[in-house]
């Protein structure tokens, strides 16, 4: 175990950590931040989606200390952010949340996807969603709340 | 003056009550937990399907560094053995000169500071194995005598003949849950020798039960809370980490967070059992059902969790929703050297439903009939009886949903590259594509079956707020896995008490009994319990209001005219709270020829799929799932929307794609990676329709909505793949080979429908 520095949500953080840990594993039992889900630990499900220098990936697929110097965005991280609450509030009102494990990925996704696109077609939200997996609802909720989101932000 | 009616009652697309927090990545699951001075646990796992375990030697894993604790079958302190079933039969670690029965079963379990120093610990446990022969085919275990179940039903006479039948051999491979939040939960030991723990499960108590056996505790001294669910499906009602972290948490003194890997939750959990089904369906010119047929062979696995009511499941419900004047089904669950097999989302009904329509469609093929006309004219009606006597009493508006189901538009054709079969492959030619759609219809049961007293309890508590108004809070025991019993409850109580702000206490074991969240009975069981109480507690108030009272809404206390007379949280001066535990009426068992009147409701509904196929490359795309579906009343219709289209997705993965593949009993494809699911760029359009007749003695007349929705969806789709191929696709899920007419499914056993499968023989190649 050493001390492994970090910059996550805008803040120099801290803590020990194994050498082989994940930047998800670190995340969640590091620093506490536990809005990053651990579905498969396998880079399939996309419920650990976090923003890597303002790029999408899967946490468990980036070695913690790798990501070392940095920009790390995680779900908790994007609290004031417009976008993101725009989608959160579609997620709630459209039905897109169940269980609720692959939630915070698909929000993390989403936002991403509104950030570049605020007009996506049906084949480009299907395409951009089709990292994140989701047992619960078939999906149809969540492009709904896609929608709403989308509009709400070209409004 | 404007009608004062309370907002979110039933009836409402009320949004649930934890979202907010889920889409903040606030809301806690069972692997999200922490206590101080944690502890980190892992489970050593058989790698073979049978053998006796000659010796463990955890020597060097103990002085590890990090290592707290190494437990093995030596230092259980209580029963050794836990079940779903009674009496147990699953270890909860194999021990030294016991046999283990399946690969993955657990053997030692250790605890430690981090995770890795864990894994480390637990390979370095040096186990010696004197493998045995592993019995994996169900039907030579089956003959073998080795059966967790077997059950005949013999209704009418069991050799009636009939003018037109048709023979078949289905098979269904065996699907996962897949819920995406892992087996997960903490163990925090108090004091006083007690343990705490959080958990995420489908039935507090009924883990409870088995927990407290076998750590041997006072009575009292286990206390289980409800961890955040991340989805359940059946896979949350056999124990997972329950017993572990807690010896470990006891043994250590400290707290045990412990969660299963994607890998290691494919063989820490049950899964639907896998089927080999023969039927023969006979009927006369016109189409009207003669007789049934059936063996449905499951294979149970290595030990009996609910094989036993799977297979009874299997049995009931194996002739379809249908008048059957004749019927002769066997079924039975054999015990293998496979992961155990359990409850799944649709339990038995999914098996036999396949098979039952793909009969039906093969009759109406024979026939020369609409299989939609075929279906209509043998529908089961309301107070007509089953193959097991049973007559239905309640709604069965199966011909309604038939006919709602088949009228909907169908779906257009998409130009888009992305809609072809195949998707972003880009192997599929729009030219060679055909359409085609496929019909089937399916039912089960609400609740537990066979004279099972099953039970929901409910307290509900009404109290001046912080703002000086009227609070509810509901407590109970009920596990909200995701199917939104928590929303369902506040909307109850809403509308029995006049008040909207309600909250739902955390559900743990110091309230009664709820059961579990399977069978698609939480909005029922749980539901009426929360009705019943809250109806108390309503009583009580109009009591203090004294006449001319009459009752209560929008937060105020109303006369028989439905003018105000005073606000509700006058008379809460001192709380009021009520508890009240609900049964429902009573079953019986089946008797020997499988009759009786074992069921306490029936939910019916009827599917139409769309495919559109590329026979040559063997691709298909699920275009449209159009679905009528009897609910009795939807009582948060954006909630019965969502169980319906996640069904429906579960069931598109176990038409055609989801399939766990063994080799002598062990698992090829533990991973997201080659277990594959629906992604958002599979998911077909799904059309629903709600067929609102209420159920006498449901809540508001509601009926379960959760499984029905996967029982009918994969033979709709088989059939609409048969359509667009002419294949006879007697397999779920289809394989492109089948599609493609490079494979077909083939029995390995001859055996005559009806007859246990004891009497068949091996088939020659």
């Amino acid at each position: 175990m050493s001390s492994l520095r970090l910059h996550v949500n805008g803040e120099e953080v801290e803590a020990e950590a194994w050498e082989g840990e994940s930047l998800l594993y670190f995340l969640r039992e590091g620093l506490g931040r536990f809005g990053s889900k651990n579905a498969c630990e396998q880079g399939e499900c996309g419920s650990c989606s976090v923003l890597l220098d303002g790029r999408l990936v899967c946490a468990c697929l980036v070695l913690a200390a790798a990501a070392a110097g940095s920009e790390i965005v995680t779900i908790e991280g994007l609290a004031g952010d417009p976008i993101t609450a725009a989608v959160q509030r579609a997620m709630v009102e459209a039905g897109g949340v169940q269980c609720g494990f692959c939630t915070p990925g698909f929000v993390v996704s989403l936002a991403d996807l509104l950030r570049r696109n605020r007009n996506p077609d049906e084949y480009e939200l299907r395409e951009a969603l089709s990292g994140n997996l989701c047992r619960c609802t078939g999906y149809l909720r969540i492009f709904e709340a896609a929608r709403r989101a989308a509009a709400e932000l070209r409004a | 003056m404007p009608e004062l009616r309370t907002r979110g009652r039933v009836g409402e697309s009320v949004p649930r009550p934890d979202a907010p927090a889920k889409v903040r990545g606030d809301f806690s699951f069972g692997s999200d937990l922490v206590a101080p001075g944690m502890l980190y646990a892992k489970t050593l796992r058989s790698p073979h399907a049978h053998a006796l375990i000659r010796s463990l030697d955890v020597a060097q894993a103990i002085s590890m560094p990090g290592v707290r604790a190494v437990l093995t079958a030596a230092d259980l302190p209580g029963v050794r053995l836990f079940s779903l079933h009674d009496p147990p039969d699953q270890p909860v670690l194999v021990g030294v000169g016991e046999e283990v029965r399946y690969a993955g079963e657990p053997v030692a379990v250790v605890a430690a500071d981090h995770p890795e120093q864990a894994r480390r610990a637990a390979a370095a446990i040096e186990a010696d194995y004197e493998l045995l022969p592993a019995l994996t085919d169900p039907v030579e275990a089956i003959r073998a005598g080795s059966v967790l179940r077997e059950l005949l039903i013999r209704r009418g006479d069991p050799e009636a003949r009939a003018e037109v039948v048709v023979d078949g051999y289905y098979e269904l491979g065996q699907q996962d849950q897949a819920p995406l939040g892992p087996e997960a939960g903490l163990a925090v030991p108090a004091g006083d020798g007690s343990v705490d723990l959080h958990v995420a499960t489908q039935a507090l108590h009924v883990d409870l039960g088995q927990v407290e056996a076998c750590l041997a505790l006072r009575p009292g001294a286990v206390r289980l809370h409800l961890a955040g669910v991340g989805g359940a499906f059946g896979a949350r009602e056999d124990l997972s980490i329950h017993i572990h972290a807690c010896l470990l948490a006891l043994r250590t003194g400290r707290p045990v967070k412990m969660w299963y890997g994607r890998e290691e939750s494919f063989v820490g959990h049950v899964h639907r059992h896998p089927a080999q089904m023969w039927y023969s369906t006979g009927a006369d010119r016109s189409g009207a059902l003669v007789f049934v047929r059936a063996t449905i062979v499951l294979d149970g696995g290595a030990y009996a969790s609910s094989s036993g009511a799977v297979t009874a499941n299997a049995a009931c419900f194996g002739a379809g929703p249908y008048r059957v004047p004749n019927a002769l089904v066997w079924s039975g669950a054999a015990r293998t050297n496979s992961v155990p097999n359990g409850a799944m989302r649709g339990f038995g009904a999914v098996q036999t439903c396949f098979a039952h329509e793909s009969q039906m469609d093969a009759l109406a093929a024979r026939l020369g009939m609409d299989p939609v006309q075929l279906r209509l004219k043998n529908a089961l009606r309301s107070g007509e009886q089953l193959i097991t006597g049973q007559r239905v009493t309640g709604a069965a508006p199966l011909e309604e949903l038939i006919r709602l189901c088949a009228e909907l538009p169908e779906p257009a054709r998409s130009g888009h590259r992305l809609s072809l079969p195949g998707g972003a492959g880009n192997v599929a030619e729009a030219a060679n594509v055909v359409r085609a759609t496929g019909f089937a219809v399916g039912f089960k049961n609400i609740a537990y079956s066979e004279g099972h007293d099953d039970y929901s309890t409910a307290r509900v508590r009404l109290e001046r707020g912080p703002d000086g108004r009227a609070l509810a809070s509901i407590k109970t025991a009920a596990s909200e896995v995701g199917q939104g019993v928590v929303t369902i409850t506040q909307q109850i109580a809403r509308t029995e008490l006049g008040v909207e702000e309600v909250v739902s206490l955390p559900a743990d074991t110091t309230v009664g009994d709820a059961g579990s969240s399977s069978a698609s009975r939480q909005t029922w069981m749980t539901g009426s319990a929360v009705q019943l109480a809250s109806r108390r507690v309503a009583e009580e108030v109009l009591r203090r209001a004294g006449p001319p009272a009459r009752s209560l809404d929008a937060g105020q206390v109303l006369d028989a005219e439905g003018m105000a007379l005073a606000p509700i949280e006058l008379f809460l001066e001192e709380p009021i709270e009520r508890e009240f535990e609900y049964h429902h009426r009573p079953t019986s068992g089946l008797n020997p020829e499988g009759q009786g009147d074992a069921h306490v409701s029936f939910m019916f509904v009827a599917h139409r799929a769309t495919v559109d196929v590329d026979p040559e490359a063997g691709l298909a795309r699920v275009v449209e799932v159009a679905t009528a579906q009897d609910v009795g009343k939807a009582l948060n219709p954006l909630q019965v929307h969502g169980q319906i289209e996640g069904g429906i997705a579960q069931g598109v993965g176990m038409a055609t794609m989801e399939e766990i593949k063994q080799r002598e009993g062990k698992i090829l494809n533990a991973s997201f990676t080659d277990y594959i699911i629906p992604t958002a760029l599979d998911m077909p359009a799904v059309s629903s329709i709600l067929v609102e007749e209420p159920e006498p003695d449901a809540p508001y007349g509601a009926k379960g909505v959760g499984e029905p929705p996967l029982i009918s969806s994969p033979a709709a789709i088989a059939a609409a793949l048969r359509a667009a191929t002419g294949r006879r696709l007697g397999r779920l899920p289809v394989s492109p080979d089948e599609l493609a007419g490079l494979a077909e499914c083939e029995p390995d056993w001859e055996v005559t429908p009806g007859v246990s499968p004891s009497d068949g023989r091996r088939r020659q190649r």
